[in-house]
């Protein structure tokens, strides 16, 4: 993991007392509410429905056992006690004071962790593959990269105030992508040229929200040396003629549909080409200077499949579940990867408490080498488990509620916080996850199922990734009532897809039997081995449709 | 009248003032890009010998006026909004692309929180908004001490110098 050295940590200290002294000077009537409000989005405040809430960034998903306890002594001392781990791998803290923030951000900046653009319309934290450096697929380990470009990113003199917000996703896994980068500002693929050389693959204009569109290629490969000024460029380019008249077509995606690809990627090489050679490109020193900090852990030399794990799952069936689930395999022989699930019956997707936030830096200590990682799906992974030791973490992670076996199932949803909390939902979206988790719980049911996202916004902003779940969820507001429509088909992996919606929207109330309702169908029309988005590709969305609705008239 | 920071002072006697395009041109006026564009031939020498500037407005690019950028001695860069942050990049292309090394200047919505970011990207002076406080402004200026990437004062990103 990525330790800071004294620059880093001097940086953030300093910003630490800009934010306080920029809270002092708009308390005391200095600063305006409109002009205080991007300072306080850059440092990650939004004021909600109730309260103001804090995104703590969590730097491509990576976290230490220090900073986890960390998190959860701010959820203690400055909240009701929990924390919500979001889609883009961040923490959010729903009830914290206005005024408390600057001394939460201080007491943060102790373990390293920061709210630096986290919300604002500047460059968001990086994202990337929550198994990053412990898969044998994976091209390369991508977090160095993802380091580079958050270093580059922050407080980026020429780009704090972009037409609007900014997310760069990063994967290094051919064939697959637990990044959505397809949906993303800008998705940087890291991939090997035919001369065996590593460099990037970039796409761009991809995004969720109100327009959603997948992203599009703008260079087939970009030398490894050449990322970041390349992505000065892009944001360049975007900079200077990305909307700025209306804040639903600022995205650089509305940009790129106008001038089509083609237009886009000449301007951005036109300009490249002038600053590809300058000082911004990176050095071989630099990249090795990165790369030292996610060197492998001190591994032992062991095999894969030890006894006392074969004799564990052959003697607890509950427990053979979890490992097929939730358990992953690691690039070295005798290790796993281990996924803690935060989706719990009962609580809201990506929920966790204090007490479970420091019961999971125990476990990172005692069984992963002190390390933790968040993921987009909302849970927490452990990424170097030794095999033999698997059965008594389960058994620890089970007493939590950190173990239910349902990773990548129907009740592993991604939900956003929703009317609950958030002041621009249209609908409340947790209360119908839990609902749909009350109504299937039923494990045998769950793992016959097999693999689907189910995904919920509370409105078209689509923080819960909608348009993405292969059964999607979105609130609307019908004269003033909630109801909620369905869109299928969508899929956020490799082969992005966007979802096509089913029909009128449904009440509350209906939805886990609507739900039912489109399970039922695909059980009765799948083949053999076949996953929901598999089946819906296959057979099309008129039946489904019409397994809901009644036939057309 | 805005208060004028320049080289980390308050000025009080700047000269320097914004003209419309149907108003006479005096000296120390600031035309905008449009005049300048239909009367260069007949301006050249008034810009060169100092008498006047040139305001580019939010959505025009430095590339608009380009190498002839060179010809002034003041070149202003109009924020309509804090939030508009398209000058940034229009300050740093004048300076790293087209050479210009004369007095550039923020003016408009020019608030402290932003001092830091413009004097980066190239400005080195900031035609403040009436109502900031200019002790707090004067302090913007040293609110970091590390930057990660390179900017117009140096050109070395932190990793070529860490
Ligand atoms: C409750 C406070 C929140 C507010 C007010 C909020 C607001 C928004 C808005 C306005 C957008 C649309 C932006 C656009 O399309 O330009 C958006 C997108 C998004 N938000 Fe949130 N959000 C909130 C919480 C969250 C949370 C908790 C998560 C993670 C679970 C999240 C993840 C996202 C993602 C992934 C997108 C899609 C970005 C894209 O369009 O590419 N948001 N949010
Ligand atoms: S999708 Fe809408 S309701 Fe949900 S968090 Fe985003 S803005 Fe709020």
């Amino acid at each position: 993991m990525y330790v800071y050295d004294e620059y880093d940590q001097q940086l953030l200290n300093e910003r630490v007392a800009q934010f306080k002294g920029q809270m002092e000077r708009y308390l005391a009537g200095k600063i305006a509410d409109d002009e205080f409000l991007p300072l306080r989005l850059q440092n990650g405040i939004y004021v909600q429905r109730y309260a103001p809430m804090l995104r703590v960034a969590v730097p491509y998903g990576q976290m230490n056992s220090a900073q986890m306890r960390a998190l959860a002594r701010v959820a203690r001392e400055y909240d009701k006690g929990y924390a919500h781990f979001s889609t883009r791998q961040n923490v959010q803290f729903n009830w914290p004071k206005l005024e408390q923030c600057p001394q939460i951000l201080a007491d943060l900046a102790e373990v390293q962790m920061h709210a630096v653009q986290t919300s604002g319309n500047c460059i968001r934290n990086t994202t990337t593959d929550e198994y990053a450096g412990v898969i044998a697929e994976e091209t390369v380990d991508p977090r160095p990269y993802c380091e580079i470009i958050r270093q580059w990113s922050t407080f980026h003199p020429e780009f704090a105030f972009l037409p609007r917000k900014f997310k760069i996703a990063v994967n290094a896994v051919p064939g697959a992508d637990r990044a959505a980068i397809q949906v993303h500002d800008i998705g940087v693929n890291i991939i090997r040229n035919a001369e065996g050389q590593i460099g990037y693959r970039i796409l761009v204009g991809g995004g969720l929200g109100r327009t959603p569109i997948v992203g599009e290629e703008i260079r087939s490969f970009l030398p490894e040396e050449d990322l970041l000024t390349y992505l000065d460029a892009v944001i360049r380019v975007y900079n200077q003629f990305g909307r700025r008249d209306n804040k639903y077509k600022a995205r650089i995606k509305i940009l790129v549909k106008a001038l089509g690809v083609e237009r886009m990627a000449e301007l951005v090489e036109a300009e490249w080409e002038r600053i590809k050679n300058g000082d911004s490109k990176l050095t071989a020193a630099e990249l090795e200077r990165v790369k030292k900090h996610f060197t492998d852990p001190a591994y032992k030399t062991l095999s894969d499949e030890p006894a006392e794990l074969t004799s564990a799952r052959a003697e607890n069936a509950a427990f053979a579940r979890w490992l097929q689930r939730n358990v992953r395999a690691h690039k070295q022989a005798g290790y796993a990867i281990v996924t803690l699930t935060l989706k719990q019956k009962g609580t809201p997707p990506g929920d966790v408490t204090a007490e479970q936030m420091d019961q999971i830096a125990m476990l990172a200590d005692k069984y992963s080498f002190g390390e933790i990682r968040s993921t987009h799906q909302q849970n927490l992974v452990l990424a170097d488990v030794e095999q033999s030791e698997l059965f008594a973490l389960w058994q620890e992670a089970k007493a939590l509620g950190l173990a239910t076996p349902t990773l990548g199932l129907l009740t592993d949803m991604i939900c956003c916080p929703g009317g609950d909390f958030c002041a621009l939902a249209n609908a409340k979206s947790i209360p119908v996850a839990e609902a749909i988790q009350l109504r299937f719980d039923d494990l045998d049911y769950l793992h016959d199922l097999g693999e689907i996202d189910l995904n919920i916004s509370g409105c078209m902003n689509a923080c819960g990734h909608h348009h993405v779940g292969n059964i999607g969820v979105l609130g609307v507001d019908k004269k003033g009532e909630e109801f909620y429509q369905i869109s299928l088909g969508g899929n956020a992996g490799e082969d992005t897809s966007l979802g096509k919606i089913l029909g009128p929207s449904f009440a509350r109330d209906q939805m886990p039997d609507i739900i039912a309702k489109i399970l039922d169908f695909y059980v009765a029309k799948r083949s053999e081995g076949e996953t929901f988005l598999e089946t819906y590709r296959r057979i099309g969305h008129d039946p489904f449709k019409e397994a809901i609705y009644g036939p057309a008239h | 009248m805005a208060q004028l920071i320049k080289q980390g002072q308050l000025v009080s006697n700047d000269e320097w003032h914004l003209i419309e395009d149907d108003a006479i041109i005096a000296d120390y006026g600031i035309i905008s890009l449009k005049r300048w564009q239909e009367n260069a031939a007949a301006l050249l020498p008034l810009a060169q010998a100092g008498k006047i500037g040139l305001l580019l407005n939010s959505d025009e690019t430095a590339d608009l006026i380009g190498d002839d950028c060179r010809q002034f001695v003041l070149i202003a860069v109009n924020f309509p909004k804090f939030s508009d942050g398209r000058g940034y990049s229009t300050a740093r292309l004048l300076r790293e692309r087209h050479g210009f090394k004369g007095e550039l200047r923020s003016v408009g919505d020019v608030l402290i929180d932003q001092l830091f970011f413009m004097n980066r990207c190239g400005f080195n002076s900031f035609a403040l908004r009436d109502d900031q406080d200019l002790n707090d402004a004067l302090a913007a200026f040293a609110t970091f001490t590390v930057c990660y990437q390179n900017d117009v004062n140096d050109q070395r990103p932190l990793f070529r110098r860490r």
